[in-house]
């Protein structure tokens, strides 16, 4: 029996291939969505993970010197001493016009060294070639092994991309560093009456471990803003779900019936329908968690570039199958269904074997779900403004932006209502005032559809405001800060000088960049000493300052810092700032400081150098007249035989800037189109639903005399008209989202504010797109209404139950 | 700084570490990279061998049983050690960078005033990747130190390595001293005498220190035929000599406290450039201090053809140094124990029937297993039969 | 003992406070193989009460016994088993299944009760005129079609009743009187015994009996 009936059911599908296209679609959408976001957190962490164990071990301690390089022979007297640390050798490599970060280790004593390890097949390796040999990643090693270096590379996939890792005997050889070390890695597991570092040697600063640590907390807001448009994309294409299993039971209600009445008992067709159900939500989950990995894979590069830029957290996520995200997205998907086909499943436990028109009544209520939608979005609304009201952080932050997309979602079918209500009272004619209140009657089938859509376009408005706002801000800094015609990195300190000799009599300025890692109340800072100059006095992008804030920075009496330091640490021009031992300063400025995630402070480059001798001198900025940059740069490359890379204009660096702002974006925006698409199709899937509930409401019109053109046209109409006032009231809730991101939720994440910029030139196209969307979602139900043979329109009423 | 925003734009601060995705090593003990024994370990060793060719330093040990193959080739371009070459003091008990492997290796039995025994081991060894010395990191020659302290219910250890050329580990002949890191065996000893008469030795972990004064009470000792020792059938050989007569006094740092201790202890150096006969898997080396006031130097060199190559030195109460070719010595497993997952001999008879000797030889602790990158057992032994003692057994090759 | 016994059978719809009776004390048997043709105005309950004997419907009093089982014993599963095993049923609506061919729909009783009989399935349709069609689907045939396939799958698991409620509503007169000529045919061939609910007073007489309702009472 249970057979006979599952088959029955089944044969629906098999007769609307399309509802079944759309219903797996809408499925393996959301769970693609969802599990793609699910994957690519899940990979992060994972590498974020590994990375800390390292630190667990209490291994990524480091020793800095506070004059940037350290000899050789300080690193033996740390050993000497019972210190036991690694030496590393760190610079960069130009192979084939790009640079690689070259890693000189010692292997004997580096931690790195186990992850070099020789596969199987490499056993033979030559040990005297061992020491003229890199290993870096796939890509690295290709582009090096395409320099013919002439040096053995091997592929190490651990090897982070863009770094090689070498004996540190090949690679002072390769950086021209000979006795140098660029910081020391304090090892785990210190023997006992180690004198203190101070004692051995002076001139070193210790820095906690804390990249991995400090990646985990400074992500979190990344990965829980990538869960949430994961979230938002899984609702969205859940209403498709939801409006196809509707469409699916509705249509199959006779077939219910019949079956009970041949004698299928109610309790085993409810069973029956729910085993379909798994298995379509299986079906759709399985394709689902396929997209998604595709997705994810897709995406991924732009993840962790996003994650390296915006928060120098070294991640490098390979895709694998995580039996959790797979798990976890078959999981949603069952329960997605389960959700969606909630009303329809409810509605076949009670369906009666006899039609009558009773039963059929008392199924929907109009009215009443209205103002529970109104009532319960308003609460809805009323909690997301008491928690930002009340709360601070991140999670606030969330609570806000959900409770407010919630509430409004929950809104828009009264207030549509509302709208069309008022429409129909304005409208002249009976044409046009059956054309209102039939559209307010179609409502209740449209409302998760235009739900969907509302949530997707204010998704696309407020993340594309916070984004284009975000990058408006950034280039507007960028030329700010950027104002040097040209940046010199030289190779040594000697260079460096040289250099500087060399560009003072021929350019109006050469500005030194020079700065010290140091620890601030015991977390990572940057200290940069600038010289006194008009650049800057101009050009800063200062956001709070107190008087004479230039004057006062050029003479050590105060210290400019970075907004993210500010916020963190709740500093305000005025506020005393221990920046060393024995060395306090005011602060007497705060400054924008976009895409850094480190606490940055500013002060005289005297003062500077008087705490931190020996800074290291080697990058400059130089101011020049605009049409001299060219020769000038090649000048200097002549001259010091510098490689390209080290002479660079401004242009490059902000091109190169705008190019990693707008990949670390492309995630978001990537999510954006695919949830966008996602509502429009759930809109085309709603049309479709109604179509085959239309027949018997535009027949009577047709019959009184309206032609079928002008139907289909209206019903055009209708569609574009309801996707506009959805598109309206969007708008609003759209640019809410957008000062939540920008005002509470960045900030937490980033520790930067940015001002909000609007851009309706943005919203005129999104709202085309929106309306185009519409049209294409009712054209094929017009188009079919247009071509619907008059007699298919006559059974109507011949079949009028 | 100029006007440039700090990242993404162009610069970072150094990466710690590296690569971020790099795994943890697990925290095991005083070592600097991840503990062995298993095949995985095996391959990196092979691998760090292949890199720095560390593994040499423990050739007679535990390279073979790596099955780290090619330690037995040709010594390309290094010394090889050569029958009637004299050896000259002091510059003999510095380096000899021209050949591949080298060690200067101290054991002590020792007691506290509580008649509580205890082992110290210290243990340099050098190899080179080719023959010579350089400076800086450009120098072939990398150099791992080992340090243990062993009681009847305890055994701890640690080891350390090191690059040549930079001044991190070495010897130096004049004045004598061996050190890696804050470890040292540094030479005390006065005008006219050899510098190996007074020693003082240091090492520390941290669980453990010791720092102890040697005394010599009896000239330098010459194994095989002045000093070149014969190390199997086919003609494999080795500089070697020993000063066996000291006599310790120091302090032991332990978990539990400080503990003052005396007793003897016997140094070894030793070089070649290649040691083992390929069919040679391992040996088992016995040091022992007679309680006549006679010492045994002795070792069987496990052949995988059951012919165990054997050479011993016997040192008379009165310093009379006798070499015994291959035979003459006798060392038969009575007992084993589980050690570190494989079976090792920790009780055994050891015969030398022209000195009238047939002892048995038993671990002080069954578990002193040296677990580091290159694994042996070494420990301190009793030993009781036709005569009574005490000194040392190492174990290498053990699978 | 007769195949169907209604005793005092008593039905009302309520609808808030209002009882409205639409079946009061009825009394029937029929017996196997026995034809009935039940008539009565519209509302007069007619409808209601075959509902009530294809247990279709719960009852208020009274009792009905289809083959000495009394339905107010069975639940809702019990009385499923109960249509599938026994009752054939025959709509004014056809209530095919859509999606399924004719030979599927008519197949589709006598599968789900395990009593498929690929030669009498294949007898039914041919007798029924449904061979060429068998491969199309319900939306396909003509309404007299799909009324045969309809009579077809009540038959398929040949139940020892067949109820039918005004099969021919929905026929011009012609296709109608075919129709019924096949099903009373097949109905005597095997031997079941109709239950027919119709307006029809012709073709009310010439079945075994002829009853009327009226006003929720048999006259």
């Amino acid at each position: 029996m249970n057979g006979v009936a599952l088959a029955t059911l089944l044969s629906h599908w098999r007769r609307h291939p399309l509802q079944l296209f759309t219903l797996i679609t809408g499925l393996a959408l959301a769970t693609g969505l969802w599990t793609a976001v699910q994957a690519i957190n899940a990979e992060a962490r994972a590498s974020y993970a590994e990375a800390e164990a390292q630190l667990a071990a209490g291994r990524q301690a480091l020793l800095v010197a506070r004059d940037g390089t350290i000899p050789v022979d300080q690193y033996v007297t740390l050993r000497r001493a019972g210190w036991r640390v690694s030496p590393v050798l760190e610079g960069e490599v130009e192979y084939n016009g790009a640079a690689v970060t070259l890693l000189g280790i010692d292997p004997l004593t580096s931690p790195l060294a186990r992850h070099l390890a020789p596969t199987d097949g490499e056993a033979g390796l030559d040990p005297l070639a061992a020491r003229r040999t890199l290993f870096a990643g796939p890509a690295t090693a290709e582009r090096i092994r395409s320099a013919g270096t002439g040096l053995q590379v091997v592929v190490r996939d651990a090897v982070a991309p863009g770094t090689a890792i070498a004996d540190i005997g090949l690679a002072e050889t390769l950086l021209d560093r000979p006795g140098t070390l660029s910081h020391l890695v304090v090892l785990s597991a210190q023997p006992r009456g180690r004198p203190p570092l101070d004692a051995v040697a002076p001139g070193l600063t210790r820095i906690e471990a804390s990249g991995a640590h400090d990646a985990r907390r400074l992500t979190r807001s990344f990965h829980l803003n990538l869960t949430a448009l994961g979230l938002l994309s899984f609702a969205v294409g859940l209403f498709i779900v939801q409006g196809t299993v509707g469409l699916a039971f509705e249509q199959r209600r006779g077939m219910f019936r019949t079956l009970r009445a041949i004698g299928l008992p109610a309790r085993r067709l409810l069973a029956i329908a729910l085993a379909e159900l798994l298995a379509l939500a299986l079906l759709g989950g399985a394709l689902g968690i396929a997209l998604g990995y595709a997705i994810a894979a897709a995406l991924v590069p732009d993840v962790a570039a996003t994650l390296r830029g915006l928060y120098g957290a070294a991640v490098d996520i390979g895709l694998a199958l995580r039996p959790g995200w797979i798990a976890a997205g078959l999981g949603m998907a069952l329960l997605g269904t389960l959700l969606a086909a909630a009303q329809g499943l409810w509605r076949l436990r009670r369906l009666p074997v006899l039609a009558t028109a009773r039963a059929e009544a008392a199924t929907r209520s109009n009215a009443t779900t209205l103002r529970f939608q109104a009532l319960a979005g308003l609460a809805s609304l009323g909690l997301a403004g008491s928690v930002i009201a009340g709360l601070d952080g991140l999670v606030a932050g969330f609570v806000f932006v959900a409770g407010l997309l919630l509430g409004a979602a929950l809104l828009l079918p009264p207030a549509l209502a509302g709208m069309l209500a008022l429409g129909a009272r304005l409208a002249r004619g009976p044409v046009a005032q059956w054309a209102w209140a039939d559209t307010r009657e179609q409502l209740p089938g449209l409302s998760l559809a235009l739900m969907a859509l509302l949530l997707a376009l204010a998704a696309n408005i407020g993340v594309g405001t916070m984004v284009s706002s975000f990058k408006q801000t950034f280039t507007g800094w960028l030329d700010q800060r950027l104002v040097s015609e040209l940046y010199v990195t030289a190779e040594t300190d000697a260079q460096g000088q040289a250099i500087h000799d060399w560009l003072e009599p021929r350019v109006d300025a050469v500005l030194p960049i020079r700065h010290a890692d140091t620890r601030i109340d015991g977390r990572p800072a940057a200290i940069y000493g600038i010289v006194d100059h008009e650049t800057y006095r101009r050009h800063w992008p200062l956001l709070a300052s107190a008087p004479r804030v230039w004057d006062r920075v050029a003479t050590a009496e105060g210290a400019l810092i970075n907004e993210q330091f500010a916020r963190r640490a709740g500093l305000a021009p005025g506020d005393a700032l221990p920046l060393a031992p024995g060395w306090r300063l005011p602060v007497v400025g705060v400054y924008s400081d976009y895409g850094n995630p480190d606490r940055q402070v500013i002060v005289a480059l005297d003062a500077l150098l008087e705490r931190f001798p020996g800074v290291a001198n080697r990058q400059f900025g130089v101011r020049v007249a605009p049409d001299r940059v060219e020769t000038l740069a090649a000048g200097l490359r002549d001259r010091f035989g510098l490689p390209a890379r080290s002479v660079i204009d401004q242009a490059a660096v902000k091109a190169h800037s705008l190019a990693i702002f707008d990949k670390t974006f492309l995630v978001t925006g990537a999510l954006n189109v695919l949830t966008l698409g996602v509502a429009g199709f759930a809109i085309l899937t709603s049309l479709l639903t109604l179509w085959t509930m239309r027949l018997p409401r535009l027949a009577p019109l047709w019959a009184l005399g309206l032609t079928r053109p002008r139907l289909a046209a209206m019903e055009l109409l209708r569609s574009v008209a309801l996707a506009g006032l959805t598109f309206l009231l969007a708008l609003p809730l759209g640019l809410s989202l957008a000062w939540a991101l920008l005002a509470i939720i960045n900030v937490e994440a980033f520790g930067w504010r940015l001002p909000m910029f609007l851009f309706p030139g943005d919203w005129l196209t999104l709202g085309a797109l929106a309306l185009l969307a519409a049209a294409l979602a009712a054209a094929l139900p017009a188009w079919r209404l247009y071509r619907t043979p008059p007699a298919e329109l006559l059974e109507v009423f011949a079949d009028e139950r | 700084m100029n006007a440039r925003p700090k990242a993404p734009v162009w610069e970072r601060r150094p990466r710690r570490e590296g690569p971020g995705t790099l795994g943890s090593p697990r925290p095991v003990r005083d070592r600097e990279v991840a503990p062995t024994g298993d095949p995985a370990h095996a391959r990196l060793q092979k691998h760090l061998a292949t890199l720095l060719a560390v593994l040499l330093l423990t050739a007679w040990s535990a390279a073979q049983a790596q099955g780290f193959a090619g330690l037995g080739t040709a010594a390309e371009g290094f010394a090889v050690p050569e029958p009637g070459r004299a050896l000259a003091f002091p510059a003999d008990h510095g380096a000899h960078p021209d050949y591949r492997i080298e060690w200067w290796y101290l054991t002590a039995n020792l007691r506290d005033g509580d008649g509580r025994d205890y082992g110290i081991q210290w243990t340099l060894f050098r190899s080179a990747l080719s023959p010579g010395e350089a400076t800086g990191w450009q120098s072939p020659q990398a150099w791992m130190g080992h340090a243990a302290v062993t009681l009847p219910d305890d055994h701890r250890f640690a080891e350390r390595f090191g690059r040549g050329g930079i001044g991190q580990a070495g010897v130096q002949a004049r004045p004598f001293r061996a050190w890696i890191d804050e470890w040292a065996l540094t030479s005390r000893a006065g005008p006219g005498q050899d510098a190996l008469d007074r020693l003082r030795v240091t090492a520390g972990s941290p669980d453990f220190a010791y720092t102890l004064d040697l005394e010599a009470h009896g000239p330098l000792v010459f194994h095989g035929e002045d000093g070149y020792s014969v190390k199997s059938e086919a003609g494999q050989a080795s500089h070697y000599y020993s000063q066996p007569f000291y006599r310790v006094s120091g302090t032991l740092d332990l978990p539990q406290g400080p503990v003052e201790v005396t007793g003897q202890a016997w140094l070894d150096h030793e070089w070649s450039s290649q040691p083992l006969a390929e069919t040679q898997e391992g040996w088992d080396w016995f040091s022992l201090h007679l309680d006549d006031g006679s010492r045994l130097m002795g070792f069987r060199l496990r052949d995988t053809d059951g012919d165990h190559y054997t050479s011993a030195t016997w040192i008379s109460p009165v310093r009379q140094v006798e070499t015994l070719s291959h035979g003459a010595f006798r060392a038969e497993p009575l007992e084993t124990d589980r050690v570190a997952g494989r079976a090792l001999p920790t009780r055994w008879r050891v015969r030398l029937p022209v000195r009238g000797i047939d002892v048995t030889v038993d671990a002080v602790n069954p578990d002193s297993w040296m677990g580091t990158r290159y694994p042996y057992w070494e420990g301190p032994v009793t030993v009781t039969g036709s005569h009574t003692g005490r000194g040392y057994l190492e174990m290498t090759g053990y699978e | 003992m007769p195949l169907l016994e209604i005793e005092h059978l008593a039905k009302a719809y309520v609808t808030g406070e209002e009882r409205q009776p639409v079946l009061e004390d009825v009394d029937l048997v029929l017996d196997a193989g026995e034809t009935l043709a039940l008539t009565g105005e519209s509302g007069s309950g007619k409808s209601t009460l075959l509902h009530l004997v294809g247990a279709l419907d719960g009852f208020d009093a009274g009792e009905i016994r289809l083959a000495g089982t009394p339905l107010s014993g069975l639940d809702e599963a019990g009385r499923a088993r109960l249509r599938l095993a026994s009752i054939g049923l025959v709509f004014q609506q056809f209530n095919l299944v859509p999606s399924l061919t004719v030979a599927q729909n008519l197949a589709l009783q006598a599968r789900m009760a395990g009593r498929a009989d690929p030669d009498w399935l294949a007898e039914l349709g041919q007798r029924l005129g449904l061979s060429r069609f068998a491969d199309r689907y319900p939306q396909q045939l003509s309404g007299g079609q799909q009324q045969r396939v309809a009579i077809g799958r009540a038959l398929a698991a040949r139940p020892p009743l067949l109820l039918a409620d005004e099969p021919t509503g929905n026929l011009d007169e012609t296709t109608s009187d075919r129709v019924l000529e096949l099903m009373l045919e097949l109905v005597d061939d095997t031997g079941a015994a109709l239950f027919l609910v119709t307006h029809s007073r012709q073709l009310a007489g010439r079945l075994d009996r002829h009853l009327h309702l009226s006003r929720g009472r048999i006259a």
